[in-house]
């Protein structure tokens, strides 16, 4: 038998520290794939920072038709609905949408809305001021709530898109609550 | 290193070894640890072939009969992953283990300790996941796949086992894969030099590297699922900021360089027996090498295949799609290498060179139906129904298999010692052969109809072509008794085997007498 390579020992060492690189590797793919996103807009999130107060011209010789959805996830019974299905708006131009929620249970619960736009693409240009989606939504039993989106559209919008949907996901978020959707919770009592 | 050489130098001419279970226990020889290897995916094989039988016997009628839809489901999951890391992996590695230190002309394994470590953590792993289908609420249920939000959210209590049992079955991998390599870089015989070295040993030396990069991959994921699911972390979750498209993203950058790990040693065993039986040398011997590297570099950018449907940028599905195809131009050379090694050679039709013909055949059916998939516009009414399940059953059975039964054929004599009964090995082949296409082929027009995959009941209109294909599924099992009976029968006695019973046979392995003797190559044979 001929040693024709290093140690066997050197090997090893390199082939487990390439073992444990590939494993923290595959937890590096969790931020990766984040950044890769917001800045492709791949996954369809949109901002959940406020953006700033659009300083756009507004863009009067395009429109763009932006439509809602809305569903809420397993273990929510709230109604959740946007006041108005579609919005025709002009890039760069500001608008409000309400959406409603009323918690028909008998308990306080505390939500929290995950938006999503299709196509992915939209993403980029879709500027919130302001979203109930930044923040939990605490609702006491049988309440509810007029919960506002402020929103504006990039005038860099591509010009192939013409209609994209917002859709927004309940999750119940009772367990998870944060110390202010609590304080809030309480307040309203 | 070299002190255990001397040992064994001692033992040499008289083949000593401890008896009883602790020859097997406390074994660090390559041989009883390919040996227990290959015994252990034989019996996982028909392991998983009981719950293939239980899907096809739901699945001969319309309707419910036999079984209720979460077991259904739990046998689609646990099937896939016995077949996949009970079956096909342990097989490679028991024919590593066995054929590659004779191959390169080594004593023994680099890591004869680790060895069988490698090897005795594996029952356990499949101890813990087999176990989980007799406990209350059932085994895993959400496919070999484990896509989240089914394995968090909405995954029964024993996920937690099925994600340590993935844990030691991928541990297991890695060390075996370790040991591979550092076997093959230090051990090799002098004058055996890397291009010298019999393509089995190449493909394999790639496979090692392959499943080095991607299993941690896979005990990252499932240690995702695991802490998504009992420490409230949300990696999938979305209500927790988590997005479960990007679970499917990490399990398929291991799970796509993963059917590689299934197939490349395949062609690295064909590449040994059509030579063999043609009686000519391998066509185009370099190119193989190369072809194997690329598609084992390939196999790393092709991953999102898998999710066209998730809503992709179609600038991102033509490029998975691109890339996929361009993985039909390394295969290509390897199918045309072995025909061009076959052209007008003196080919006979021993029971190896019948399953080498058969996978070269079959597998490439199993590859066309694998472009057609990776066309992102058609993969949209491909995806999830019978045709992916018939795509990968031909790449997975009459691919891995075949080429896992080829190579049984070829060196059974050379391991037990004795002839097997070629009567019996041409019945089991050809009652393979019918039976198999008979299984899997009706279900490439289940799917284009739209039947869909992992589901326990179907549209009545799909009724005879599932018979004929549960049929097909029922034969296919019985056939393997005979492997199984063929294989005992040899093992305990019949024709005593020459050293090299194929007489196109090239490699040091022939050069040691049948049985190959405990410890072989103490001394390093001359490669010339």
């Amino acid at each position: 038998m001929s040693n024709q390579g290093p140690d066997n020992s050197k090997i090893v060492k390199r082939l487990l520290l390439t073992v444990a690189g590939m494993f923290a590797f595959g937890f590096a793919l969790v931020p990766l794939y984040n950044v890769f996103c917001e800045v492709t807009g791949f996954n369809g999130r949109t901002n959940n920072e406020p953006a700033a107060v659009s300083q756009h011209e507004v863009d009067k010789s395009r429109t763009v038709r932006v439509q809602f959805i809305t569903r809420t996830a397993q273990g929510i019974p709230w109604k959740f609905e946007p006041e108005i299905k579609e919005v025709r708006v002009h890039p760069g131009e500001v608008r409000v949408v309400n959406f409603l929620a009323s918690n028909p249970t008998r308990d306080d619960m505390v939500a929290q809305a995950i938006p999503s736009i299709a196509p992915a693409e939209a993403s980029l240009y879709l500027n919130k001021v302001e979203c109930f989606c930044f923040n939990q939504q605490p609702l006491a039993a049988g309440n509810d709530a007029e919960m506002p989106m402020q929103f504006y559209i990039d005038p860099e919008i591509p010009d192939h898109i013409t209609t994209f949907t917002l859709s927004y996901t309940l999750y119940d978020m009772t367990a998870n609550a944060t110390p202010e959707s609590l304080a809030l919770l309480e307040s309203t009592e | 290193m070299s002190t255990v050489v001397d040992d064994h130098n001692h033992e040499a001419h008289h083949d000593h070894k401890p008896s009883g279970i602790t020859r097997w226990l406390f074994t660090t020889n390559h041989k009883d640890i390919g040996s227990m290897y290959l015994w252990f995916s034989l019996i996982m094989f028909f392991v998983g072939g009981a719950m293939a039988m239980v899907i096809r016997a739901e699945l001969f009628q319309p309707g419910l009969q036999l079984v209720e839809p979460q077991f259904f489901n739990q046998m689609t999951t646990v099937h896939g992953l016995v077949m996949i890391f009970g079956a096909v992996m342990p097989a490679f590695t028991g024919l590593a283990n066995w054929m590659v230190p004779m191959m390169i002309g080594a004593p023994d394994m680099a890591l004869p300790r680790m060895n069988n470590w490698s090897f005795w953590i594996l029952p356990f792993a499949f101890v813990i996941l087999l176990s989980s289908l007799f406990m209350e609420g059932g085994g895993p249920d959400f496919g070999w796949t484990f896509y989240a939000p089914l394995s968090t959210t909405y995954s029964n209590d024993s996920t937690a086992l099925f994600v340590f049992a993935v844990h030691i079955m991928g541990i297991s991998s890695i060390m075996g894969a370790i040991n591979v390599i550092v076997t093959i870089i230090n051990m090799r015989a002098p004058g055996m030099t890397y291009m010298k070295m019999p393509l089995f040993v190449w493909t394999w030396l790639i496979t090692a590297f392959l499943l080095i990069a991607v299993m941690p991959v896979l005990a990252g994921a499932v240690t995702m699922v695991l802490t998504d699911k009992y420490f409230g972390t949300s990696f999938f979750d979305a209500a927790g900021g988590g997005d479960p498209v990007m679970f499917q993203h990490i399990f398929w950058f291991f799970g796509h360089p993963e059917v590689y790990i299934m197939i490349l040693p395949s062609f690295g065993i064909v590449s040994a027996i059509i030579p063999a039986f043609s009686r000519k040398k391998l066509f185009g011997y370099s190119s193989m090498v190369y072809a194997t590297a690329s598609i084992a570099i390939l196999s790393f950018l092709v991953w999102a295949h898998h999710m066209f449907t998730t809503g992709m940028p179609v600038f991102a599905e033509l490029f998975f799609m691109y890339c996929t195809m361009l993985i039909a131009v390394p295969t290509g050379v390897k199918v045309f290498n072995w025909v061009a090694t076959m052209w007008r050679g003196a080919i006979s039709f021993e029971v190896p060179m019948l399953f080498a013909l058969a996978f070269v055949i079959l597998f490439t059916i199993g590859g066309f139906s694998g472009v057609m998939l990776a066309m992102t516009p058609v993969d949209f009414q491909y995806h999830d129904t019978y045709f992916v399940v018939a795509h990968f059953h031909y790449v997975l059975v009459t691919g891995a298999i075949f080429s896992i039964m080829a190579a049984s054929y070829y060196w059974l004599p050379k391991w037990s010692g004795h002839m097997y009964d070629t009567t019996l090995a041409r019945l089991h082949f050809w009652s393979s052969l019918i039976s198999v296409n008979v299984l899997f082929f009706p279900m490439h027009f289940a799917g284009l109809a739209g039947m869909p995959r992992r589901i326990p009941d179907y549209a009545v209109q799909f009724a005879d072509i599932n018979q004929i294909t549960s049929i097909g599924g029922f034969a296919f099992g019985l056939s393997q008794l005979i492997f199984l009976w063929l294989v005992i029968k040899c093992a305990r006695g019949g024709e005593k085997a020459p050293a090299k019973p194929w007489d196109g046979a090239e490699g040091l392995e022939w050069t040691v007498p049948s049985p190959a003797p405990y410890h072989t190559f103490e001394t390093p044979p001359k490669v010339e």
